[in-house]
C-alpha cells in the first residue's frame, strides 16, 4: 500500500497555490521504532490541512517537527522555500496551539497574546492594537485582564489561538486543540475555527483523530497510519475514493467484500465474489495489483438504496441479495444490517425523507448502488488490526 | 413494636447517642494535643521574650532567671554590647550571602535533576545520593571535615570559610525544595514560549523562573533560617570572627548579656514576620 501514489489529489486546490511548508522525506526514529517513516507532504498557501490517524499514527510527531520541538532522524523541513530542519522554534515563522493550551498562568489574557510581540520588540500602541483586534477576533474583547484560570475551556482555547495567530505567523500548528472539549462545543468550536481561518487567511496544519472534525473543516486532508501517509486530499476525494482499506474504515464507515479481479477490460474492472456474484467498479479505482488478485470491494452504507428482493439492477448499478437481520429507526434515518448471499454483512444507512415503508427484520431485499460509487483497495496484511486502530481513534 | 421490627431489619441501624458522645469528645482531641505541642515547642522562646524586658541588678550586666522588674532598657541599649551587635551583624550578612549562592546553585541543581533522565545526566544517582547524604550526615561530621580541608588548604578561617560552609550545607535543602516544584511543571509552557519566539534565557526569566518562585523562596527562606542560627559549622570555620550562635556559646562561660534576648526575639519576630507573609501570599494566589 506505500507503493500507490497520493491518489486523488484535488486539483482545484492545489494547482497554481504557493507551498508553505514541505516535509521531504521525514522519518522519525523514537528508541527504534519509528514514529513518523520516509514522509512526504506539501502544505499550500491559505488552506486549512489536516492530519488524521488513530493515536500513535505520527501525526502529532510531524506536527512538533514542523514547530521545531523534535529534529527529524533524517529528511528536510521546508518552511517558506527555506530549510529549518534544526532551526530552533524561537526562529521560526511558525505558530503553536498546544493540546493543553499552555496558557501561561501568571500572566492576564492581554498579556499571554501580547507574549509573541514583545519578543519581536513591537511598540505598545502596535502591541495594544494587534492584541485588541485578535481577541475581537476570538470573540473575547472584554477579558483582557483575567486570568487563564478564570476562564472556561473553550475561552481559554480563543486565548490560545489569539497568542498563536497575534503573530502572523507563516503556518498555524494546531495539536488536537479541541480534545478537551465536549462534544457540543466542539462542534460550535469547529464553525468557528474555520470562520477564523477565513478570515485571517492564514495557512492552518491541524492534528486530529476526529474524522468528523477533520471532514467538516479541511480544504484537504491526509490519512496517516504507522508514519504514513495512506490517503491524501480534499475530504470528498478521500472519503469517496479511499486509496487503502484503512483509509476506507478509518474515514467513516465502509462496507468492504473480498473478491477477485477477474476482468479488467474495458472502463469497469468485474470483481467475483466468493459466492460468484460480481460487482463493477470504475477501472481508476481498482488498485495496480501485483501477484495476487484479492481485492476487497467498497461501498459506503449510504450510497446502496434498499428495496424489494424482486427487483432486477438497472443499468449502471451494482446489485446484492440479502436478508435483513437488525432494522434500527435513528430519527434521521434507518440504519440496517443486512446478511449478504456472499457472507458479509453489510451496513445500510437510508435517510428519513418519508417516502416507502421501511423493509423489517427477515425480509429479503436487494441492495442496489451506482458502479461509480464503487471502489477496490487491497486488502490489509496480516497484523493489520482495523478494530484496534479504530477503537484507539475514538 | 411494628416499627422497631422495620428498623431492625435495616443494615447496620446507627444507634446514635453513643457514637455522638463519643464523636463530640473526639473533636477536641486532635486541637487540644496541638496545642500542647505548640506550648512546648515556644515554651523556652516565651521565657526568652519575657526576660527580655528583666531588669538586672548588681554590677556585672548578665541576665538572671529572676524576676526583678520590668524594664526596655536594653531594647534602648540593644548594640551596647560590641562584641555581640558585630557578631550579630556577621551573621547577617553571612546568611544573605550564603542564601543568594545557595539559592542559585540549588535552582539550577534542581533544574538539571527534573529535566535530564539519566541517560543523558551521567551520575544523576550519585547526585541525588549526595544530597542526601548531605542532608543526613551529622553536621559534626561536616563541621570537623571542612576544617580539616581549609587547614590542609591553607586557606585563613573567616567569612570567605564561613559562606562556603553554609552554602555547602543549604544547597541540598534549597534543590529539594524547588525540585518539589518543578516536578509538577508543565512543559508545554515552555514549548509554548519558544514557539512564540523567546530564546531558553528569556522564557526561563519570564515563565519558568516566575512559576516556580514560591519553591525557590521557600528553598531560600530555609537556607536563611539555617544559616543564622547555624552554631555546629561555624564553630569549625569561624577562625576569629564569630557570627551571633557562636559569640552567644562564647559568652555563656561568663554570663549572657541581656541584648542577646533582645536579638533573639527580633530574629523570632522577623521569622513569624516571613510565615505570616507567605501564609498571606499563598491565601491571596488560590
Amino acid at each position: 500500500m506505500t507503493d500507490s501514489p497520493p491518489a486523488h489529489e484535488s486539483e482545484s486546490v492545489a494547482r497554481g497555490r504557493e507551498t508553505v511548508a514541505c516535509l521531504e522525506h521525514v522519518t522519525k526514529i523514537f528508541e527504534k521504532t519509528p514514529a513518523v517513516d520516509d514522509l512526504n507532504l506539501e502544505i499550500y498557501e491559505g488552506e486549512f490541512f489536516s492530519l488524521l490517524g488513530p493515536s500513535g499514527c505520527g501525526k502529532t510527531t510531524s506536527l512538533r517537527m514542523l514547530g521545531g520541538f523534535e529534529e527529524p532522524t533524517s529528511g528536510r523541513i521546508l518552511l517558506g522555500g527555506r530549510d529549518v530542519t534544526y532551526q530552533a522554534p524561537y526562529h521560526r515563522d511558525v505558530n503553536t496551539v498546544f493540546q493543553s493550551y499552555a496558557l501561561f498562568p501568571h500572566l492576564d489574557v492581554f498579556e499571554n497574546v501580547a507574549f509573541g510581540l514583545r519578543r519581536q520588540r513591537l511598540n505598545k500602541a502596535e502591541i495594544a492594537r494587534r492584541v485588541g483586534s485578535l481577541l475581537e477576533i476570538v470573540d473575547l474583547p472584554s477579558y483582557e485582564k483575567r486570568r487563564a484560570s478564570q476562564l472556561s475551556g473553550g475561552q481559554q482555547q480563543r486565548v490560545a489561538l489569539a497568542r498563536a495567530l497575534v503573530n502572523e505567523p507563516k503556518l498555524l500548528l494546531l495539536d488536537e486543540p479541541m480534545s478537551a472539549l465536549d462534544a457540543k462545543l466542539r462542534r460550535q468550536m469547529q464553525i468557528e475555527l474555520k470562520r477564523i481561518q477565513t478570515q485571517v487567511g492564514i495557512t492552518f496544519l491541524y492534528v486530529t483523530h476526529d474524522q468528523e472534525e477533520a471532514m467538516t473543516m479541511s480544504d484537504r486532508l491526509a490519512v496517516m497510519r504507522n508514519g504514513k501517509i495512506e490517503g491524501i486530499g480534499s475530504p470528498r476525494d478521500v472519503y469517496d475514493s479511499p486509496s487503502t482499506e484503512f483509509v476506507a474504515t478509518f474515514l467513516g464507515a465502509s462496507n468492504l467484500l473480498t473478491g477477485e479481479i477477474t476482468n479488467t477490460e474495458g472502463p469497469f474492472a468485474t470483481i467475483t465474489l466468493t459466492n460468484a456474484s460480481t460487482l463493477s467498479v470504475p477501472r481508476e479505482r481498482v488498485p495496480a495489483m501485483s501477484g495476487s488478485k484479492t481485492v476487497k470491494v467498497g461501498v459506503r452504507p449510504e450510497k446502496i438504496s434498499i428495496g424489494a428482493s424482486s427487483a432486477s439492477p438497472p443499468p449502471g448499478h451494482n446489485q446484492l441479495r440479502g436478508r435483513v437481520r437488525v432494522s434500527t429507526f435513528t430519527g434521521v434515518g434507518n440504519q440496517y444490517l443486512v446478511d449478504t448471499a456472499s457472507g458479509v454483512e453489510v451496513t445500510v444507512y437510508a435517510q428519513n425523507i418519508g417516502q416507502e415503508l421501511a423493509p423489517r427484520s427477515g425480509e429479503n431485499v436487494t441492495l442496489t448502488w451506482p458502479v461509480e460509487h464503487t471502489f477496490a483497495v487491497r486488502p490489509m496484511r496480516g497484523g493489520d488490526d482495523i478494530d484496534e486502530l479504530q477503537s484507539e481513534g475514538e | 413494636m411494628s416499627v422497631e421490627t422495620v428498623t431492625g431489619t435495616r443494615p447496620s441501624p446507627p444507634r446514635e447517642r453513643p457514637l455522638g458522645r463519643r464523636r463530640k469528645v473526639g473533636r477536641y482531641v486532635l486541637p487540644t494535643y496541638s496545642w500542647l505541642v505548640i506550648g512546648y515547642l515556644v515554651f523556652p522562646i516565651v521565657i526568652m521574650m519575657i526576660y527580655s524586658f528583666n531588669r538586672v541588678l548588681g554590677g556585672a550586666q548578665v541576665v538572671s532567671f529572676s524576676w526583678n522588674g520590668f524594664t526596655t532598657l536594653w531594647y534602648q541599649q540593644w548594640s551596647g554590647v560590641p562584641g555581640l551587635t558585630t557578631a550579630f551583624w556577621l551573621s547577617i550578612r553571612l546568611a544573605l550571602v550564603s542564601t543568594v549562592i545557595a539559592t542559585v546553585l540549588g535552582t539550577l541543581l534542581a533544574m538539571a535533576l527534573v529535566r535530564y533522565r539519566s541517560n543523558k545526566f551521567r551520575g544523576k544517582l550519585a547526585v541525588e545520593q549526595i544530597l542526601f547524604l548531605n542532608i543526613a550526615a551529622p553536621e559534626i561530621v561536616m563541621g570537623a571535615s571542612l576544617l580539616g580541608l581549609f587547614v590542609t588548604l591553607n586557606i585563613n578561617r573567616g567569612f570567605l570559610t564561613l559562606v562556603l560552609a553554609h552554602v555547602m550545607f543549604s544547597i541540598a535543602y534549597v534543590t529539594v525544595t524547588v525540585r518539589a516544584r518543578l516536578a509538577g511543571f508543565d512543559r508545554s509552557l515552555e514549548e509554548a514560549a519558544y514557539d512564540l519566539g523567546a530564546n531558553p534565557l528569556t522564557t526561563f526569566r519570564l515563565v519558568t523562573l516566575p512559576l516556580i518562585m514560591p519553591g525557590v523562596l521557600a528553598g531560600a527562606l530555609m537556607a536563611f533560617a539555617l544559616s543564622i542560627d547555624d552554631f555546629v559549622t561555624s564553630n569549625f570555620v569561624s577562625g576569629t570572627s564569630d557570627p551571633f550562635p557562636v559569640w552567644v556559646y562564647g559568652a555563656t562561660r561568663v554570663g549572657i548579656p541581656p541584648q542577646v534576648f533582645v536579638f533573639g526575639t527580633f530574629i523570632f519576630m522577623v521569622g513569624i514576620g516571613f510565615a505570616f507573609m507567605s501564609i498571606v501570599l499563598s491565601r491571596k494566589k488560590s
